[in-house]
């Protein structure tokens, strides 16, 4: 039997007194699209800094693909296959759309810290930038200052970053947050697409994009998980409805 | 897309053309500037304009490139400056059968060690802290190096003679020329080095992590690693400078370690710009040139350079190539006529501008003169102008043309502002057009 992509055990995080995260454990199996949903201040955003290694949890242990990662720090956590994108943009805003990509890509080809080939000459490192911007659909703007790029483009090309890496496990981070309709609807279709074989796990606000992409659903609450099942039945919880739903059900 | 280079393809050639052409002028242009600026001081000055563009490159790979703001990139400069003599007094002292066009090298692993070994430690944090750390490493080596007389020299330093390695081609380096030709290839080398060390994955790597360290983690770089591998390389180029100095003076003492020498590099780097790789290389000619020219004219140069370097820092924070790069868009555009107009209100804003600069000069250079040298006589000679420093003439008259320069410039300048808006909204319309 496979090992699970991300097993949380009894993890912890505490800010001096205040506690966070009170004892989250949670299993996400390789493949799945999981959504995690819960009222602000539930500790999702912390949740993801725990997995990702921006935070280290103040006790509990974390697993990726069976392997013991509590405590490692993020580029060692993005090298064991997981990547993130971030809930405030976080990109390289002087750096070009095409850079912002291609520094992406690097690490995951192969060239690490390499300062003795010339980076133009790298074909594998074209295709894949390439093959990344016409994913998010700014092969058109692969000039542009990152910086200077619309809300939405800026959205689509945190999501190119965060895949461009080739990475198993996918941390999505309100993906469509500030959105227009039309454009959540087309980051639906865009995390659709390229979560595709992968696995999954993303905070999300929009019920329409949770109950439209999520395999399963865990809803967080005062730093602890209340529930964590299938769409139909999470809709059907009791607790949930009364904790976080409220009159949506 | 980009189109698809094979290796033999006419598009790799016209490629590799357009690459190599801009470095072929410049090695024609080292080649023939001694021929054009044939005097022994015009020499001595292109030699060392030579060694301060490595320099100032080599500080650009922290500044520009990483984001790094060091205030002791002196050190390994310096340090390397060091182990070159002492190296070029071994193979003296030994007959070893090493030529001098080779002893640059020993400079740059020096840089390259102590980067390495101060870089341990100090590239561990960015920012402010890493700026702290700097100051207090250059304090650290300035101190020591008047104590460990042994290697430093104590005040007097370390002298070598440069004519007395192994000789090749019957060239003995006794001559400023030969030395200047050294200088310039050794210069071409470095330059085209950190140029190519730019476009490899490690050199993007260090802009990303001047723009974002955090974000680089989650895409797998431990940007502490790519601190630490900019700062030792660029430890590396500043040995190389630092060898070529010593070879150039044949001496080395304390004060190329010092903070004097590390502020020079970030005022020539900072100048120039930093965003650009020509940037540094402007600075440090300019830079180099000012100190020799200011100082042959005036006690108070430093006093010029200072203010220099604050008006660039107010009104131009890139620097003169970032100047120079702003035009760039309209260039693209072709909108010339554009240019043109803009090009005539800077030579109307010029004017005042000159006006209001006489007048300064004019009125630091008296002030210097009647609080320092009051007692060689009330009267200057600026400008071709003898003044009299105590009659109350020579400063009504400046006074009138700083305030009245300063009138007319703040007149002038809407031309300028208007049309640099027009250019702008011009080349819009040509881009659009397209």
């Amino acid at each position: 039997m496979t090992a699970p992509a991300i097993r949380l055990n009894d993890v912890h995080k505490s800010f001096g007194a205040t506690r966070i995260i009170r004892g989250v454990s949670l299993t996400v199996p390789a493949g799945e699209r999981h959504a995690i949903i819960g009222p602000n201040g539930a500790g999702k955003s912390t949740l993801f800094n725990l997995i990702s290694g921006r935070l280290t949890p103040t006790s509990g242990t974390i697993e990726l693909n069976g392997e013991n990662v509590t405590g490692l720090a993020p580029y060692q956590i993005n090298r064991r296959g997981l990547s993130r994108s971030f809930q405030v943009t976080n990109i390289f805003p002087r750096l070009s759309v095409w850079e912002n990509v291609r520094c992406a890509v690097l690490w995951s080809l192969g060239y690490r810290y390499a300062f003795w080939r010339g980076i133009e000459g790298l074909a594998d490192v074209r295709e894949r930038t390439e093959h990344i911007l016409a994913e998010i659909d700014l092969i058109d703007r692969r000039r542009v200052q990152a910086g200077v790029l619309t809300y939405a483009e800026q959205r689509a090309l945190e999501i190119g970053i965060t895949i461009a890496g080739g990475a198993g496990i996918i941390l999505l981070d309100e993906p469509s947050a500030g959105m227009s309709v039309a454009e959540a609807a087309r980051a639906v279709t865009l995390i659709r697409r390229v979560s595709q074989g992968r696995t999954l796990i993303m905070i999300e606000h929009d019920m329409d994009v949770v109950f439209d992409l999520a395999d399963r659903i865990s809803v967080l609450v005062y730093g602890q998980i209340i529930a964590s099942d299938v769409p139909a039945s999470i809709k059907q919880d009791r607790a949930v409805q009364t904790a976080y739903l409220g009159t949506a059900a | 897309m980009p189109a698809r280079r094979g290796a033999g393809s006419p598009g790799a050639a016209a490629a590799f053309a357009g690459l190599a052409a801009p470095w072929i002028a410049l090695a024609l242009l080292f080649t023939v500037l001694p021929m054009i600026f044939a005097s022994g001081s015009a020499l001595t000055m292109l030699s060392l304009m030579g060694i301060m563009i490595v320099f100032a490159l080599s500080y650009n790979m922290l500044l520009g490139e990483t984001g790094l703001l060091s205030f002791g990139h002196a050190v390994y400069y310096g340090l390397g400056g060091f182990l070159t003599v002492h190296a070029m007094n071994t193979v003296i002292h030994d007959h070893l059968p090493v030529p001098l066009p080779l002893m640059p090298l020993v400079g740059g692993f020096g840089g390259l060690l102590f980067g390495i070994i101060f870089g341990s430690v100090s590239t561990r944090r960015a920012g402010t802290a890493f700026a702290m750390i700097s100051l207090g490493l250059g304090e650290l080596v300035a101190s020591s190096s008047l104590i460990l007389r042994g290697f430093f020299g104590g005040e007097e330093g370390v002298t070598t003679n440069r004519t007395k390695l192994l000789r090749v081609f019957g060239l003995n380096f006794a001559p400023q020329i030969e030395v200047y030709y050294l200088i310039a290839a050794w210069c071409l080398l470095a330059m085209l080095a950190m140029y190519a060390l730019r476009r490899t994955p490690f050199g993007r790597m260090c802009n990303a992590v001047r723009e974002n360290a955090e974000r680089a983690q989650f895409v797998g770089y431990n940007p502490t690693m790519v601190r630490f591998m900019a700062f030792s390389l660029a430890g590396l180029f500043a040995g190389v400078a630092g060898a070529l100095a010593a070879i150039n003076f044949e001496l080395i003492n304390s004060a190329s370690v010092g903070a004097e020498q590390s502020g020079q590099v970030l005022l020539a780097a900072y100048i120039g710009g930093v965003g650009n790789f020509i940037g540094p290389v402007i600075g440090a000619v300019l830079v180099t040139w000012l100190r020799v020219m200011l100082s042959d004219l005036t006690d108070v140069w430093q006093l010029y350079f200072g203010l220099l370097f604050i008006g660039v820092v107010v009104f131009a924070p890139n620097g003169i190539a970032g100047l120079v790069m702003r035009h760039e868009p309209l260039w693209q555009a072709r909108a010339y006529g554009s240019l043109l107009r803009l090009a005539l209100a800077y030579l109307i804003a010029l004017g005042p501008a000159l006006l209001l600069l006489a007048g300064l000069i004019v009125v630091i250079e008296m002030s210097y003169h009647l609080s320092v040298k009051a007692s060689e006589g009330p009267t200057i000679s600026v400008f071709h102008l003898t003044l009299n420093t105590t009659s109350v003439w020579p400063w009504l008259g400046t006074a009138v043309l700083v305030v009245g320069g300063y009138l007319l410039f703040r007149r002038t300048w809407p031309i300028v502002d208007a049309a640099w808006n027009n250019a702008l909204v011009a080349a819009q319309g040509a881009g659009k057009a397209k």
